[in-house]
């Protein structure tokens, strides 16, 4: 059986994936690097950034998209660097047309390029925007309960909140935040930003997240395709514990696994 | 002559051009591209009836690697 034949499917936006790991394409050594790490992750949803073609450019230079055809992957281009709602609103709009007219994408508005913290004012304003100009929307934000549910009540197709911050490998660091956003949402709820290792990405799954969104965590690492893979695994593991519902936590059970009777010696 | 700003740069055309040739002037014929003129996105379909006129502010963008 392949690993993912018995575990569930993830919808977003009316479509259907079997991989609930989303990756990003930047700090790779090159586009042979990005492609094999995809690759490699089993991801289908990729994002990409949005920027001013460098004019005068040799045309015969290969571009990101001739490694990752929007034939096979969905793209998902983001709005990373954008401060403000008219910024991502102007970026995502470019997108569509280079796209073809894809409408899935991924929203950030920043507040500050020391820490790249999410503006989740402008975010909100942007989204309300995008959703009436019928973008599907998946919306990077913070772990504050009461904003992702508005963005969900907006109109957004899922809500990606941190798990720290963007590129700091730091890991989950609130998980009673995430935990209290699964249990409000409707829509999917996607960890965007902070994943570290594999062992980050297992978490946020077995918290009930929807999926992963990580760039740095695979890029970043001594080995990208070694970690591509494994971020593949720690993602179909944590759903896997997920759905098989784990034992509860307790300080002690005095319930050991073996039995209790037919000791050859006396117990206390 | 025409004077436009494309991507923040200023050049200049000798003769008028529409998007579609200015496309293929910047040698990005066939290349993936996206372009916006004075704040609207001008679609693929309507690049050649579209004549840039002097002043025009430009952006042409690309995907590339991101998170």
């Amino acid at each position: 059986m392949k690993p993912h034949e018995n575990l569930d499917s993830l919808v977003i936006g009316g479509q259907t994936y079997h991989s609930r790991l989303l990756i990003g394409t930047g700090k790779y050594k090159d586009f042979a690097e990005t492609r094999a790490a995809v690759e490699a992750s089993g991801a289908q949803i990729v994002t990409v950034a949005i920027r001013r073609t460098n004019i005068g450019q040799d045309p015969k230079q290969p571009s990101l998209l001739d490694f990752l055809p929007p034939s096979k992957y969905t793209l998902l281009p983001n709005t990373a660097g954008c401060y403000t709602a008219d910024d991502a609103v102007r970026t995502l709009r470019l997108a569509r047309e280079l796209l073809d007219g894809h409408d899935l994408v991924k929203l950030e508005v920043l507040g500050d390029p020391k820490t790249l913290y999410p503006n989740v004012v402008d975010t909100l304003a942007a989204a309300r925007t995008l959703v009436k100009e019928g973008f599907k929307v998946m919306v990077y934000t913070s772990d504050d309960p009461i904003i992702a549910k508005q963005l969900e009540e907006i109109g957004c197709v899922a809500v990606m909140p941190l798990a720290s911050l963007i590129g700091s490998g730091m890991g989950i660091l609130n998980p009673w935040n995430l935990q209290i956003i699964i249990e409000n949402a409707k829509a999917p709820v996607i960890v965007d930003a902070g994943v570290g290792t594999a062992s980050d990405a297992a978490i946020a799954m077995e918290l009930g997240c929807d999926g992963v969104l990580m760039n740095t965590a695979v890029a970043a690492a001594a080995k990208p395709i070694l970690m591509a893979t494994a971020m593949k695994q720690a993602v179909e593991a944590g759903r896997a514990a997920f759905l098989a519902g784990r034992m509860p936590k307790k300080l002690y059970s005095a319930t050991p696994s073996s039995p209790t009777g037919g000791l050859i010696t006396p117990g206390k | 002559m025409i004077s436009v700003i494309i991507n923040g740069e200023s050049r200049q055309f000798d003769s008028p051009l529409n998007c579609s040739e200015l496309i293929e002037r910047l040698s990005l014929t066939g290349k993936r591209v996206a372009l916006e003129r004075n704040g609207e996105i001008v679609p693929r379909s309507r690049l050649a009836d579209q004549p840039l006129a002097d002043g025009d502010r430009l952006e042409i963008v690309v995907a590339v690697g991101g998170g």
